[in-house]
């Protein structure tokens, strides 16, 4: 396990503050939570972006556990809230990802326009190299102006290797010719950038079902991972991209891009609970380092102020950005 | 998903179109979805409240309640706050007249700045000004890359500076050399943040200090969930931009940012981002965006035209035909043409909740041609009873309408089919509804 800060708690602290005003005001009646109590709760989990419905169900259990003692007061609704929510997220989880066969490990990443997949791309090479794997990153975006130079010094900073591809070029043999040469070089990870697309647009989503056949074909069992990125800064949309692009290309994970104190990222507790990908990482800021393995129970605790990052504070050397 | 929310609230305002008088009760209750609407649409929380207390006001007053359609009148009372918010009528750009004017572009990472800067130099130019297009985001990798790459696409000149020049320099610069090089409009983009920082704001307010733009237009991504409010707060009152620019708009998001948006800074929403391309820009249109935002396809319109084309002594005349069931191929041609006098078939689907988003229908209208040249080929006798119609005289009735006797087959076994449905509707009870459904099929 590496040793890394986690900045987590930082991440979620103005959600935080935000859910944990409604809960005290939500209780300013009285030690048990009445109906507009609860109404007041419902209404500060949907200004964390957790949906209508999640938060309708979250007030439910809150409704159910009303009337036990230990559920009265700010720290019993908290509590309640942090282990229902660490349970849906506990519940899309899946196993750490199986070593591949024969090297190398296959990790696509897709999301729409603007979510910070590239950003994501080099913080996740890092991450390998770190670990002292080897990385190639697939310049497979090929139509955004200037994607391939993007990648280009985010592959530098993170000591990967780069296969590019021409502008306007074919993505899917960008991705072929990358695989090869990880094939030759017995690279272990080669993580495959896309352009970013809207999930409606059918014939972009095409080309990236396209991109993951010719991966498929090269080597048996590949891509292992396809990872959505999506911004923490989204609402319920964040659903339907997840959804869409789920079944165009099968996903096995989310980051959650872009957490950095202000952004809500409660949206992926209803991506838990009506989809059930599960979250991988987190990007928690802007330096190369910030992408952390998502736990449930942590984020849970993150988002309500339970648990070990109450303070907001972990032990471990702080880097500077 | 979007299916299931318009169908929801289709239900609501169902109950409510279904009577003739509704009391408080029943507008609570619609109202209650319309909320619940706003907020699957992402309109920050405390502004759907605010609204609908709002509309709640309007709607239980006489003006709703005294009306004969109270229900239709929710419905429309509804749109139009909606509309109103998001800025009534619109306020289109209007077109810098310093020369060089400058526009600055400011918003959060990713929300599309870089793209909007190269879409407005293409908007511009196409309306006769010659632009710079000013690359002052020297923190994201690439950006400065990604803007020259985009300005030689079009074909407008773009300008960056030494490297290691800070933006603010830079886009001094480039007014000087607009001024010197004959542009006329200076379009800066800015750098973007994760978030609304102290030190972004600071070097944004001291460009918009050293150029003095005539615009200054934020750019927000319109999948934005709840913190649209605070995104939004932050800029206006830092550098009370002139106007807002939705971005990608052309996915299934709901767009419910532009509501919080409005609510929050007043500003009126001059563009909409529609696409990667470099001519996917759109002027913004309140009341479609309402109309989205709200899920409910373009009902409003629809219900004003059905409302318009239809006849209501002849739709009385009608369900006591239906109820005696003497429904006649008249009859089924009177209808056709009331339907016809609402519009363009494809027109009509395309305002019906959920219609849109199932793709483009293709609906025959030749079809529906067709079938009046085989009824206008009868005699009214024929017409009156069908049943009398045998070999020779639909033979004669496709030669006359220049169909095949298949076509006259269909046309009489759907309308049987139809009658039979009728009768059925007939029997529930008096709805006072006339189900129109022309065979599409044909």
């Amino acid at each position: 396990m590496r040793k890394r800060f986690s900045r987590l708690a930082d991440g979620l602290a103005k959600t935080r503050l935000a859910i944990l005003d409604g809960i005290k005001n939500a209780l300013s009646r009285g030690p048990a939570l009445d109906e507009s109590g609860l109404a007041d709760i419902e209404e500060t989990l949907i200004g964390a972006d957790v949906g209508v419905d999640t938060s309708a169900h979250l007030v439910d259990v809150l409704r159910a556990g009303s009337g036990e003692r230990s559920a009265d007061g700010a720290g019993g609704v908290t509590t309640l809230l942090a282990a229902e929510i660490g349970r849906i997220l506990e519940s899309a989880c899946a196993d750490a990802t199986p070593e591949p066969a024969t090297p190398p490990l296959v990790v696509m990443v897709v999301g729409v326009n603007g979510v910070g997949k590239t950003t994501s791309i080099g913080k996740l090479a890092r991450r390998y190299v770190d670990d002292g794997k080897t990385v190639i990153v697939a310049a497979a975006d090929t139509f955004r102006a200037a994607a391939g130079e993007q990648l280009a010094v985010w592959a530098e900073r993170s000591g990967a290797q780069l296969v590019g591809g021409v502008a306007g070029g074919d993505p899917a043999a960008v991705a072929y010719d990358a695989l090869d040469a990880a094939v030759a070089r017995r690279t272990d990870v080669l993580i495959v950038d896309t352009a970013g697309r809207l999930h409606t647009q059918k014939n972009l989503v095409e080309e990236l079902r396209k991109i993951r056949r010719v991966i498929a074909g090269r080597l048996e069992g590949a891509p292992h991972e396809v990872l959505l990125v999506v911004d923490a800064n989204t609402g319920q949309n964040a659903i339907s991209q997840t959804r869409l692009f789920d079944e165009a290309v099968g996903l096995t994970g989310i980051i959650l891009a872009k957490l950095d104190g202000t952004a809500r990222g409660g949206i992926v507790v209803p991506i838990a609970r009506e989809l059930s990908i599960p979250v991988r990482y987190v990007g928690t800021g802007e330096a190369i380092d910030d992408l952390e393995d998502f736990d449930p129970g942590v984020f849970a605790g993150g988002l309500l102020g339970v648990g070990g990052v109450r303070g907001g504070t972990d032990d471990g050397p702080r880097d500077d950005r | 998903m979007f299916d299931q929310l318009s169908e929801r609230f289709q239900n609501a305002f169902r109950t409510l179109t279904g009577r003739g008088k509704l009391t408080e009760a029943n507008v609570e209750e619609a109202l209650r979805e319309v909320r619940r609407a706003l907020l699957e649409a992402d309109v920050n929380f405390k502004v759907a409240r605010s609204f609908v207390e709002d509309v709640k006001a309007r709607a239980i007053g006489d003006e709703v309640l005294r009306s004969v359609t109270p229900g239709q009148q929710v419905v429309k009372v509804v749109h139009e706050e909606l509309v109103r918010l998001l800025g009534g009528e619109g306020e289109p750009f209007r077109m810098p007249s310093a020369s060089p004017a400058v526009i600055m572009v400011v918003g959060l990472q990713g929300s599309g700045k870089t793209t909007f800067c190269a879409k407005l130099a293409r908007y511009l130019r196409k309306r006769g000004k010659s632009p710079l297009l000013v690359a002052a985001d020297t923190y994201r990798p690439a950006a400065q890359d990604q803007l020259e790459k985009l300005a030689a696409q079009l074909g407008v000149p773009a300008y960056r500076g030494a490297a290691g020049t800070d933006p603010v320099t830079i886009c001094e610069g480039a007014v000087a050399e607009a001024r010197s090089g004959g542009a006329d409009v200076a379009i800066l983009d800015t750098a973007g943040r994760l978030h609304v920082d102290e030190e972004m704001m600071v070097e944004l307010e001291r460009i918009r200090e050293s150029t003095s733009p005539e615009e200054v237009l934020l750019v927000l991504d319109s999948m934005t969930g709840q913190d649209a409010v605070n995104v939004a707060g932050e800029f206006v009152e830092r550098l009370d931009f002139t106007g807002a620019v939705l971005s990608k708009l052309d996915g299934d998001t709901r767009g419910g940012a532009a509501v919080s948006l409005r609510a929050v800074t007043g500003k009126p929403i001059k563009f909409a981002g529609v696409g990667e391309k470099l001519d996917a820009l759109e002027t913004f249109h309140p009341d479609r965006m309402a109309s989205r935002i709200l899920g409910m396809g373009d009902v409003v319109t629809l219900v004003e035209r059905v409302q318009e084309s239809a006849d209501l002594e002849q739709a009385a005349k009608l369900e006591e035909k239906l109820l005696k069931q003497s429904f006649t191929l008249e009859d089924f041609f009177e209808q056709l043409q009331a339907v016809k006098k609402m519009g363009p078939l494809d027109q009509l689907m395309g305002m019906i909740p959920g219609m849109s988003k199932v793709g483009k229908i293709d609906v025959d209208e030749g079809a529906l041609g067709r079938v009046e040249a085989i009824i206008n080929s009868m005699t009214p006798e024929e017409r009156r009873h069908p049943s009398i119609l045998d070999g020779s005289r639909r033979k004669r009735i496709a030669r006359g309408s220049g169909t095949s006797v298949q076509d006259v087959n269909r046309l009489l076994k759907q309308f049987e089919t139809m009658k039979k449905m009728m009768k059925q509707f007939g029997k529930m009870g008096k709805t006072g509804k006339v189900p129109i459904s022309p065979p599409f099929g044909m």
